[in-house]
């Protein structure tokens, strides 16, 4: 079943009388509870997939279609991730991880009266990536990589059908970055909610992913669609398989021609 | 080598040690070059009229003091509130900053007369001229931490479905506090000028009305007695705001506290 949508949309990023097609004839359909990874050349609009799924942008044209409904305005309860963070300092770790459940319908309604509960729930996916121990603890207290994992706890917590992910381990270290691999693979194996990255990383693309979308130079348009059939669990021995590794090269040898042409 | 403890100990005595020698320097440049004293009396001529006159400048104090403290306290809610409305909405913004921009380059001291004119003479020119000219900084301080809030952080509460007014409250606020207590410090010595000001253009009581009557009776130690003495209440005042500003945003000094 097709939860996300996109049928042949464009937008066209409008700065005074200058006018850049930022994604050209975008069109590409992901399954529910699919994870989907969309690479490309810096700046062909990668960025700008995201923004249209979650109708921060509208679509020039073309048009975007969500859980059956056109996305003409910000749609409502996405998880998102960036690659900064984005924590509030002002904050503990476990009241950022619990900051949806004070925007997103019906927590809303319920967070005061049942906030032990929702700590509660907080806690345990703190738990999973392995933060139980930091949760009193304020983002500024913490390392780089575990900030990160609170801000992908934060994007998780109240369950979101849809998780758009930019970057979101793009300034981590090699090591935290493959860490954290792993603990966003355990966690949609665990939820199974409709996931997209967007990455410049091609070895977290096929580890993460599905189906794997390369975009090609600005103005961005998807030439290529590649289905991952790895088994899973994918482990970080598995990406130097020969399997993997071909994969890998097929992408990259992609995208190279786009940096030729 | 200093050893931690030593250091933080001449760090604390540092800005005593400064005073004295500032003071000292200066007594002795009266005593060698024979200043008279109506020219530059000496530090210890003016402690001297300090103590006899406490009675007055404490009571001059009181007046100077509570009319800065109110024209300040007003200052901080106009400039919170404008300061919300310009930096949550760019309409707004465009609208009031030019506005704003020419109200805060008109010298204060030329409205003091006007006031006057409409208020008459008292401590209310004196309130209003601390509560104008202290509104400015808070009003762009507050702007400013509202405009700078990271666009993915806008991004994240939108797509949760947050409306305008929850990221206003939910980042917008918090996000601002630091900025606004940072300019809190710098306004609190302005409205000290304010209400200062307005003493000596026209009023009747308080520190800078009495170095004006100090100064035309040639009085020039009772003048000095006054300056010291505001310069004491501006100190004061400011590590009062300081100190509320480390206890109210101890998460915008993170440096201090990891290391």
């Amino acid at each position: 079943m097709t939860f996300v949508e996109l049928k042949s949309v464009s937008l066209t990023y409008r700065l005074g009388k200058e006018t850049t097609l930022a994604l050209a004839d975008g069109t590409m359909a992901i399954g529910k509870g699919e994870f989907v990874a969309v690479v490309g050349p810096s700046g062909c609009g990668k960025s700008t997939i995201m923004k249209l799924v979650t109708g921060l942008l509208p679509a020039t044209s073309g048009e975007v279609v969500v859980a059956g409904q056109r996305v003409t305005r910000p749609i409502k309860g996405v998880g998102m991730a960036f690659q900064n963070p984005t924590l509030m300092p002002w904050r503990t770790t476990i009241d950022n991880v619990l900051l949806p459940m004070e925007i997103v319908e019906p927590h809303k309604r319920r967070f005061r009266r049942h906030r032990a509960e929702y700590v509660a729930r907080a806690m345990a996916l703190l738990k999973t990536v392995g933060l139980a121990d930091f949760a009193d603890k304020f983002p500024w207290q913490l390392s780089g990589g575990m900030q990160q994992r609170s801000n992908l706890c934060r994007a998780l917590i109240h369950e979101p059908e849809l998780l758009m992910l930019d970057e979101p381990f793009g300034a981590l270290d090699a090591f935290t970055r493959e860490e954290l691999w792993g603990v966003m693979q355990a966690l949609w194996l665990e939820k199974r909610f409709t996931g997209v990255l967007v990455t410049h990383d091609l070895r977290e693309a096929v580890y993460l992913a599905d189906t794997v979308y390369v975009m090609s130079r600005r103005p961005g348009r998807i030439v290529m669609s590649r289905h991952i059939d790895l088994p899973r669990p994918r482990t970080l021995a598995s990406t130097f398989e020969p399997a993997f590794v071909d994969i890998v090269h097929e992408l990259r040898d992609r995208i190279h021609q786009e940096h030729a042409a | 080598m200093i050893t931690g403890r030593t250091r933080e100990i001449v760090q604390l005595a540092m800005p005593w040690l400064a005073m004295a020698l500032f003071l000292a320097i200066w007594e002795v440049v009266c005593v060698v070059f024979d200043l008279p004293e109506i020219l530059l009396p000496r530090p210890s001529r003016v402690f001297e009229v300090f103590i006899q006159r406490i009675d007055i400048l404490l009571a001059y104090c009181w007046d100077t003091l509570w009319t800065t403290v109110l024209g300040f306290l007003l200052a901080i809610a106009g400039g919170v509130m404008l300061g919300v409305l310009i930096g949550a909405s760019p309409l707004v913004y465009a609208g009031l900053y030019p506005l704003l921009i020419a109200f805060n380059a008109v010298p204060k001291v030329a409205i003091v007369p006007i006031l006057m004119i409409w208020i008459g003479v008292g401590p209310t020119p004196a309130v209003v001229t601390a509560f104008v000219i202290s509104f400015f900084p808070i009003v762009v301080n507050v702007a400013t931490g509202l405009a700078t809030i990271e666009p993915e952080m806008i991004d994240v509460l939108y797509s949760l479905g947050a409306s305008r007014f929850e990221i206003l409250r939910k980042v917008g606020i918090p996000r601002a506090m630091p900025y606004l207590f940072a300019s809190l410090k710098v306004a609190i010595t302005l409205a000290f000028i304010g209400s200062v000001i307005a003493e000596t253009v026209g009023g009747n009581r308080g520190i800078g009305f009495l170095m004006l009557s100090a100064g035309a009776r040639n009085d020039a130690p009772t003048t000095f007695a006054g300056l010291f003495a505001i310069a004491i209440m501006g100190v004061a005042m400011y590590a009062v705001c300081a100190l509320l500003e480390k206890r109210m945003t101890r998460w915008a000094f993170r440096g201090q506290l990891v290391s």
